[in-house]
């Protein structure tokens, strides 16, 4: 249907789908008018909610003293578990092992109790500070050494993977090693915090603005919270402040409390989360452990592998199954492992609860993979990129996934090897060894990586999208759609979309903000998959207004359907040209819909995770990162020289927005390899809770040389929109490439004999610590 | 500041991200007027009291298109170039970049940029458009701003009465003293009172502290105080004065000082914080600190019509706490000239280069006699003990020593009994105590000349004569 419908746009108007334009909100951004929950012209008597969080990381709760915080003139009332009118309850799996306040038990530092709400946040702030809590403390466990020790609690089931028979294959491989890989969690550390405004209306009615991913399992909550069905609570959200997994189901705490405010008393109520709070309330990215267990021959042909993936999830099970298991999915990378076998270990722990970021499990998985390939090349003296061309997936044979599915596109080695000539890899890799030599306390490592990425969501059906698009009478279009902006311009492409098909300039077509109101059911926009699902609906409900416009066009003009064409600026109907507005109001006389909503779901997909087997991916999205880092030996500061990126987007959708996504990907993907570090103490509370203790990248962090380029004629093998593919989550993990050059560089200390075993994150001081490690053992 | 614009004023370009001055997503612009010259500074409004802006004009996004509506030139490469993505943090990178292109002597030069830019978090773009942005952005002539110019100096001017100001609030008043004889008297008469120089620490306590400060005391309104002056002790810095306006006069006496300097929070913290300022609230990891002690620099006090001075380390008692008596206040810091044969190097060793707070600082001034050997060595550290500390075995180590890897090896043995650094979220003790050892083979290797031209660093090395 999309193809044939799709060549009747002779011409692509200008900006239109897979031309690059610029983002729908940029005027607006630079404004300072594109507004975000905070800048919503605010309700009469709006209230203003603030949390009291728990200062313990598990106790039981003995007495709460809330007199004091209700006592501050300014404060309307202070709610508590007590006062919730329905559940209790935001589990996004439905595990119900996540009350929205504490009850009794708190298990974790950070984890809400009461709500303050009052007439300013100030004097919110300032009361919440006020409450008397007596707890009796609970043995806590933090981290994974501690779970395991405790007997090793899990949140979700574990999943296992194999194929094959990996101890037989271990067993019969010339060669083996193991070892462990910790890999570290990461802050989303989106700019605009969390925060909801809701507005009670008439018979239980709740408005709800929210800073959210998934307005759709915002809006069960808040029904489920305040006991009223979905039909009653309407969720909007027209652009976030940045995401990246943070707002998938952490933006359902701050929804519900803003509601449950609203709903007791009876006033619109907003809760904008401190960013300290926010990040002691919030999850991040799970850090994990990986045991591995590796058997290969000299040539560096992997034979077998097995492979423990241990993550810390936190206290309740949120998106942590999901997370986890995408980790197997992509702890093959872009490799074929004869035999094979994955274990997950998703365990509990007394710490905020881990959940999606940008990747979902995949760059930690891919982590492991990566160390892999760097113990077999140290093993046998081969350059990595060697180990890895050896191993990357084949056409035809050797392209049975872990998990059974056949990689039908493998196009890794292809990207490597383009990749490698244009950076000039060889050569230069050559060079910096020669120059480490005479360098003694600055030494230079290189690494080149590849991504393969698996697209799709593993819930099955959560692979659905719907859209609404409206024609006006004047020719104007407005289109919705049920994902959600978050800066990844997804709102830009979905415009682009109907700009080609109905041969309209941007000015024509119109974006609105994210509804369950207009499209109900939605997916979150998560798992890269905003374009393909929402681009394909996008396109149905084009397509049904167009399929009857061109009937009417043939009909009303007298003319073979086949006459009837959208062309950049106006419809060729036979001989003549008409404006897009003319045939409209045409067609609206004559009586035909000029509205359609759209829907589609993903084609081939399946996943079983009891068996371990299916295709849980319709396709997979490839690149590769050659990253150069220069490595201080004396202190263990490191700096990324150069990084030049071939990626693959398949025919990009928008070509600049893509590059955008991948140079933000990588610049982020290379903070949680080095510098962001989460550091809790001993009681359990996050030590980096501000921007002041948690450093992301800064401005000169970025790469000095930054060279990224989209992979030419590769469109998807799939029927994606306008074959194009996913870009949200894989280029993250370019950043892999400069743990591995920062590995390489300390390499030099003991002349490339043995492999550094580098840890993420590669911060300075983990950085000297490997650097201490080397130096003995290159004395012994 | 950033309060009154959000919620009084509901100027809401002007966005909140941290509440600390870590973010920049509030940075706004504050002109005022140095003689005849308008200089405009970025700032984060979120830790800058609203009185603040007493004698200044404030510009937030919303101020920057011309009066016709056109993009500032600053915008339109932001759209043009694609530099906004969620664009949160694009109104902050937008004032940034306009003051920057109101800077003079803008250069297009990267490590420029990225100074002007280190403290605007992006957690979208990955940066690399938004400074292709600046460098668009700065080939433009000018912007609509600039024809305001003389009606920006004749209101600023009709400003300046040269009037001690008092403010009062529900919470508290405000004393903003007209001169430094004025701010004498108003501290004395209630030493209980807060001094504010640019409040780059102060905001934090309301902001983050929730503190109410019945009294506020501004010393970076001061006239008197904002004088940098060459007298025949050195170079005397008052207490009003930024760290931008010190860091060219301190880094033209000793360069790596100025470098450190350029690292010190970012360009809007260096816009409103003071060197005095880094020095009266008495962290053990303030960077300005051990720079100057091993600058052998003294500190001015003052207490009503009592002066005195006493070298900076000694300022620093213990943990917070001060040789400071109620009452009193810090005037200025004189760094003297340095001694013919001096070398000076600053080390900032952080997670993050730009914009961090230090793990550990070490600061080593060594004088050679005319033989090569060292004749008086002063080392500083921060990060390493409860106050900014001096490193008395290490210095007694080197002290008439020739310069060898003999003395190297000894200063390190030393170094290892000068300091018990403790662990936190920044490194552990045994980092910052092998940092520390490690940066004297680093100061070795830089001035050793058997080493000359030996790479040893990755942020702000700049080519300096070797000994």
């Amino acid at each position: 249907m999309s193809e044939t419908l799709a060549k009747q746009t002779a011409q692509i108007v200008p900006g239109g789908a897979s031309k690059s334009l610029r983002h729908e909100s940029a005027r607006m951004h630079v404004s300072g008018n594109a507004a975000y929950i905070d800048d919503l012209p605010e309700p009469q008597g709006l209230l203003h909610v603030v949390p009291g969080l728990s200062t313990k990381a598990h106790a039981r709760i003995v007495s709460m003293d809330l007199e004091a915080v209700r006592a501050v003139p300014g404060v309307v009332c202070v709610l508590t578990a007590a006062d919730i009118p329905g559940d209790n309850q935001v589990s996004a799996v439905g595990k119900g092992d996540e009350p929205l306040l504490a009850d009794g038990e708190v298990c974790f530092y950070g984890q809400p109790i009461f709500v303050v709400v009052a007439e300013s946040r100030g004097v919110a702030r300032r009361a919440a500070k006020l409450a008397k809590i007596e707890y009796e403390e609970r043995p806590a466990v933090l981290n994974i050494a501690q779970a395991r020790e405790a007997g090793g609690v899990l949140v979700w089931r574990p999943l296992v993977m194999s194929r094959g028979d990996v101890e037989t294959g271990l067993a019969a491989a010339p060669r083996r090693l193991s070892g462990q890989v910790t890999v570290g969690g990461q802050e989303h550390f989106y700019l605009e915090g969390q925060a909801a405004l809701a507005q009670p209306g008439e018979e239980g009615e709740m408005r709800v603005w929210s800073s959210t991913q998934h307005p759709t399992e915002t809006q069960h909550m808040v029904a489920h919270c305040l006991h009223v069905p979905s039909n009653l609570v309407t969720v909007e959200v027209r652009r976030m402040g940045g995401a990246f997994g943070g707002k998938e189901s952490q933006a359902n705490t701050p929804a519900c409390l803003a509601a449950i405010a609203a709903h007791a008393t009876g006033r619109a109520a907003k809760m904008r989360l401190d960013r300290d709070d926010d990040m002691m309330m919030t999850g991040k990215r799970h850090d994990f452990v990986i045991d591995y267990e590796v058997g290969f021959d000299d040539a560096g042909n992997i034979l077998a592998v097995d492979m423990v993936l241990a993550a810390r999830c936190g206290w309740a099970a949120d998106l942590s199954g999901p997370v986890v298991d995408r980790a197997l999915f992509h702890a093959d990378n872009a490799y074929f492992y004869p035999d094979v076998r994955f274990k997950s270990e998703p365990l509990k722990t007394n710490t905020q609860s881990n959940t999606a970021y940008r990747g979902f499990g995949g760059p930690q998985g891919i982590v492991a993979a990566e160390r892999v390939i760097e113990e077999i090349a140290f093993a046998t003296g081969l350059d990595p990129l060697d180990v890895r061309v050896r191993n990357v997936y084949g056409t035809g044979t050797r392209n049975i996934t872990p998990y059974h599915m056949t990689v039908e596109d493998s196009i890794a080695a292809e990207i490597m090897a383009q990749l490698a000539e244009r950076c000039d890899y060889r050569q230069r890799r050559q060079a910096l060894r020669e120059a480490n030599k005479s360098s003694p306390c600055i030494k230079r490592g290189i690494a080149l990586t590849p991504v393969k990425f698996g697209i799709s969501f593993t819930a099955t059906h959560y692979n659905q999208a719907g859209a609404l698009v409206h024609v006006y009478t004047d020719g104007s279009v407005q289109v919705n759609h049920g994902g959600t902006e978050m800066g990844q311009g997804l709102h830009t492409k979905m415009v682009q979309i109907a700009m080609r098909e109905f041969g309209l300039t941007e000015d024509r077509v119109r974006i609105t903000a994210t509804t369950t109101g207009k499209v109900p059911n939605t997916s979150a926009t998560a798992a890269s998959s905003g374009a393909d699902l929402n681009g394909m609906a996008v396109l149905d409900a084009v397509h049904k207004i167009k399929a009857r416009l061109v009937s009417f066009a043939a009909e009303h003009w007298k003319v073979p359907e086949e006459g009837v064409q959208f062309l950049p600026d106006g419809v060729q109907v036979g001989e003549q040209v008409i404006s897009f507005p003319e045939l409209t109001k045409a067609a609206y006389f004559a009586r035909v819909s000029l509205s359609a909503n759209g829907f589609y779901k993903t084609p081939k997909i399946s996943w079983n995770a009891a068996t371990g087997r299916g295709r849980p991916f319709y396709y997979f999205a490839y690149g590769a990162a050659c990253a150069e880092v220069a490595v201080d030996l004396l202190t263990g500061e490191n700096r990324i020289e150069r990084v030049d990126i071939l990626h693959d987007a398949g025919q990009s959708l928008n070509p600049a927005i893509d590059i955008g996504q991948i140079e933000g990907g990588f610049v982020q993907g290379a903070g949680w390899l080095t510098m962001e570090e989460l550091v809790w103490d001993d009681t359990g509370r996050l030590r980096t809770h501000a921007p002041s203790t948690y450093k992301i990248p800064a401005c000169s962090d970025r790469p000095r040389i930054f060279n990224v380029a989209l992979l030419e004629h590769s469109p998807n093998q799939e029927a994606t929109i306008f074959r194009s593919k996913a870009v949200g989550e894989p280029p993250f993990v370019h950043g892999v490439a400069v743990l591995q050059a920062i590995s390489d560089a300390l390499a030099s200390l003991n002349d490339y004999q043995t492999c550094p075993q580098l840890d993420a994150p590669a911060t300075p001081e983990q950085i000297l610590r490997t650097a201490e490690r080397m130096r003995q053992q290159a004395s012994h | 500041m950033l309060d009154w614009l959000r919620e009084d004023r509901r100027r809401t370009g002007t966005k909140e991200g941290c509440n600390e001055g870590d973010c920049g997503a509030c940075t706004v612009l504050v002109v005022r007027l140095e003689g005849e010259t308008l200089v405009w500074r970025a700032v984060n409004a979120c830790i800058q009291f609203l009185w603040m802006l007493d004698g200044a004009q404030l510009f937030t996004v919303e101020d920057l298109r011309s009066p016709e509506g056109a993009l500032h030139p600053v915008q339109q490469a932001m759209v043009d170039l694609h530099g906004a993505q969620c664009g949160f943090c694009t109104p902050g990178f937008v004032m940034s970049m306009v003051a920057y292109c109101k800077t003079p002597g803008a250069s297009m030069e990267e490590d420029a940029i990225n100074t002007a830019l280190a403290g605007n978090l992006c957690r979208c773009t990955g940066y690399a458009p938004i400074v292709r942005a600046m460098k668009q952005a700065l080939t433009a002539p000018g912007d609509a701003l600039d024809t305001q110019t003389e009606a920006i100096k004749t209101r600023l001017k009709a400003l300046a009465d040269g009037q001690t100001v008092e403010i009062k609030g529900p919470e508290g008043r405000v004393t903003l003293p007209a001169s430094a004889d004025a701010l004498a008297a108003a501290y004395q008469a209630d030493p209980q009172a807060t001094l504010v120089a640019g409040a780059t620490d102060v905001g934090l306590w309301v902001t983050k502290g929730l503190r109410t400060l019945p009294h506020l005391i501004s010393v970076g309104l001061v006239p008197d105080l904002h004088k940098i002056e060459h007298t025949p002790e050195g170079l005397r810095i008052g207490a009003a004065v930024t760290y931008t306006e010190a860091k060219e006069p301190i880094a033209a006496l000793l360069p790596d000082a100025g470098e450190v300097i350029r690292r010190i929070g970012s360009t809007q913290v260096r816009n409103a914080g003071t060197v005095c300022g880094n020095i009266g609230n008495g962290s053990p990891i303030g960077d300005g600190p051990p720079l100057l002690i091993a600058a052998g620099a003294e500190l001015k006090l003052r207490c009503g019509d009592v002066h005195r001075s006493l070298p900076l380390e000694e300022y620093f008692v213990a943990y917070g706490k001060q040789d400071r008596q109620p009452g009193e206040f810090i005037e200025a810091v004189v760094i003297p000239q340095p001694q013919p044969g001096t070398v000076f190097r600053a080390y900032k060793i952080s997670k993050r280069f730009d914009q961090d707070i230090s793990a550990v600082l070490g600061a080593f001034s060594l004088v050679f006699d005319e033989a090569g050997r060292i004749a008086t060595a002063r080392i500083a550290f921060g990060g390493m003990a409860a106050t900014p500390k001096r490193a008395p075995a290490t210095e007694a180590a080197l002290q008439g020593q020739f310069w060898t890897e003999a003395t190297l090896k000894a200063a390190q043995e030393a170094m290892k009994t000068d300091f018990a650094p403790i662990s936190d979220m920044r490194s552990s003790a045994w980092y910052r105590q092998t940092v520390a050892v490690n940066l004297l083979t680093r100061l070795f290797v830089e001035t050793a000349p058997e080493h000359a031209g030996t790479e040893t660093r990755l942020a702000g090395w700049k080519e300096q004569a070797h000994v």
